[in-house]
């Protein structure tokens, strides 16, 4: 992809969160790749999960291992070919990589918002995409992508903007969380919440950062988005020292990887948004305006939708992804499903899985332009 | 209609226009174990169809997308309950039931799905066939190209056997079809002179 750099859009539209807090006006980072073609109409989309941001491919100038965190899926003669899409991507409002967020400044009061952001849902990023895309004088996506947290927007693009999206791309992802992810998310949010450095949000002020709340999160997080299988083969039980110290400190590899992966976690990523995210998660319910009837919900849909999920993921598992998929099938609407076999847990969407990515190009490669 | 050329593998498939003949224009398919999809293409092309491939195969999913038809990454030995009761006008299992293990689930699930049923399948009582098993050993043919130790054909069955199956699982046959080793329609002894036989049916109310 070469070099790339962010650029800065500010949105003086006043924005109605689902929560019913007006935002008046914010920013959203994000950073594009390619040329958008004459006819408008070659533009992808491409939404980020809970820690990800608009930094999806490429590098920074005189900036080392500052790969965008998809750059084996986008780029030229990727599976999302940059050659042929102008490709999109933006960091959601309320995170924490140059958008509009927690850490923001708070014009009213001249501090940052801390614990005064708002909740922030997946229809709210999708209403600020629509914003962007205005900007870009963007009409209709070719396609809107996502994995995860990401697959959700591109689901929610689909149900907002049905006449804007030609086609959904939606990896790992599902259409509510169940209790037992919830579950997850909550001691995530426990555990930033009651580190002392907290300081219920506001911990700018005290020129601190909540480490080691963030820092268990992203542990817990981090476990989940692997698969037994995976650690085993990765770490399985070997000793950092070859031998047991009968001690506390580190002595298996695997947690001395987990640690590292908190520590590095804890230093780049604030907590507020890592709470708004994972509340994000938690909310997202496309059929609750329905009672619960998810075809329902995809009446409105008009895309033609990939759905891809990963049989090692328990967290956002194949069953979350056949529920998507029968709810479009109810509704007629063309769509292919596909169960990547994989070892890799839900981390497998970011990964170059040969089949995976043979899918989405093949499917990338259908979309007329 | 005659021979017609399968625009995936530039073969001759006269199965795909014995189906196609019976498939009303505009209606909602369910192609099960569809293979690399070129018969729903085929049938998209020629009947203007609207229809799903269900597919276990990687390699098969992929040829389903280069061929720009809807597939769904499904095991059918599980049965169809992705799929909602009644929801098909046709649902077709072409030279697959012979393959699976759960033969009666499928037919049951088909019935559910559909409001038809097309199977197609070779006649294990065609007369080669037959000819080969008394000289002493498993048939090998064009429509059965396998030797008996790397078959995926655990289920081979005759006209009579299948219809036998069809009364059992409450199917209703509506049409049936065979075709000679020539792919001519075949009238007299059809379960010895058959080769390929299609069926068309329905639930029994």
């Amino acid at each position: 992809m070469g070099v790339v750099t962010p650029q800065y859009v500010q949105i003086v539209k006043p924005l109605q969160l689902k929560s019913g807090y007006v935002l008046d006006s914010y920013h959203l980072v994000y950073e594009t790749y390619g040329q958008l073609n004459a006819a408008r109409s070659n533009a992808v989309l491409i939404c980020h999960a809970l820690s990800g941001n608009h930094h999806v491919a490429g590098i920074y100038a005189d900036k080392e291992k500052s790969s965008g965190w998809w750059d084996n899926m986008v780029g030229p003669g990727k599976p999302i070919d940059t050659d042929r899409f102008f490709v999109i991507g933006v960091n959601n409002l309320g995170g924490c990589h140059g958008s509009t967020g927690p850490a923001s400044i708070d014009t009213r009061t001249g501090k940052p918002y801390g614990a005064s952001f708002p909740m922030v849902t997946v229809e709210d990023w999708v209403e600020t995409q629509a914003q962007l895309a205005d900007h870009l004088g963007i009409e209709q996506f070719a396609a809107v992508v996502g994995g995860s947290l990401g697959g959700m927007q591109a689901l929610q693009w689909t149900l907002d903007y049905p006449e804007r999206v030609r086609h959904a791309v939606v990896v790992a992802a599902a259409a509510k969380l169940t209790a037992q992810n919830i579950a997850f998310n909550d001691v995530a949010r426990q555990a930033i919440m009651t580190d002392q450095e907290f300081y219920g949000g506001n911990f700018y002020a005290y020129d601190t950062l909540p480490r080691r709340g963030l820092r268990l999160a992203r542990m817990l997080g981090h476990i989940t988005y692997l698969s037994d299988d995976s650690m085993a083969a990765k770490f399985g039980r070997s000793l950092r020292k070859g031998e047991l110290s009968f001690g506390f400190d580190v002595e298996f590899e695997i947690e001395s990887y987990l640690r590292y992966q908190g520590d590095k976690f804890a230093d780049l990523f604030d907590a507020n948004t890592y709470l708004l995210m994972t509340k994000a998660l938690d909310y997202f319910n496309p059929a609750d305006s329905y009672n619960g009837d998810l075809s329902a919900a995809f009446r409105v849909a008009m895309a033609n939708f990939l759905i891809v999920s990963f049989t090692s993921d328990w967290r956002f598992s194949p069953e979350r992804s056949r529920e998507i998929v029968k709810a479009l099938l109810d509704n007629k609407i063309n769509v292919s499903y596909a169960e990547v076999t994989t070892t890799h847990g839900h981390d497998s969407f970011l990964m170059e899985a040969p089949y995976y990515h043979q899918l989405v190009r093949a499917y990338m490669d259908n979309i007329s332009i | 209609m005659n021979e017609t050329l399968n625009p995936a593998t530039n073969t001759l498939r006269p199965d795909f226009a014995a189906i196609a003949e019976w498939i009303k224009p505009g209606a909602k398919i369910l192609d099960l174990g569809c293979g690399d999809g070129s018969l729903l293409r085929y049938l998209r092309d020629t009947r203007d169809v609207f229809g799903y491939g269900v597919e276990i195969d990687d390699d098969n999913l992929l040829k389903c997308f280069h061929n720009g038809i809807n597939v769904i990454q499904n095991d059918l030995e599980a049965g169809l309950s992705g799929f909602e009761s009644n929801s098909f006008d046709y649902v077709i299992l072409s030279q697959t039931l012979q393959a699976m293990r759960h033969t009666e689930g499928i037919i049951q699930e088909m019935l559910r799905v559909g409001k038809e049923g097309i199977v197609s399948f070779p006649n294990f009582g065609y007369w080669r066939n037959r000819m080969q098993v008394i000289a002493g050993h498993m048939p090998v043919s064009e429509t059965l190209p396998y030797y008996w130790y790397d078959t995926p054909n655990i289920h081979l069955c005759t006209l009579g056997d299948f219809e036998a199956l069809c009364h059992q699982c409450n199917a209703r046959i509506l049409e049936r079809r065979v075709l000679s080793a020539h792919n001519r329609p075949v009238n007299f002894f059809p379960n010895l002179m058959g080769i390929l036989a299609f069926y068309r049916f329905e639930r029994r109310t």
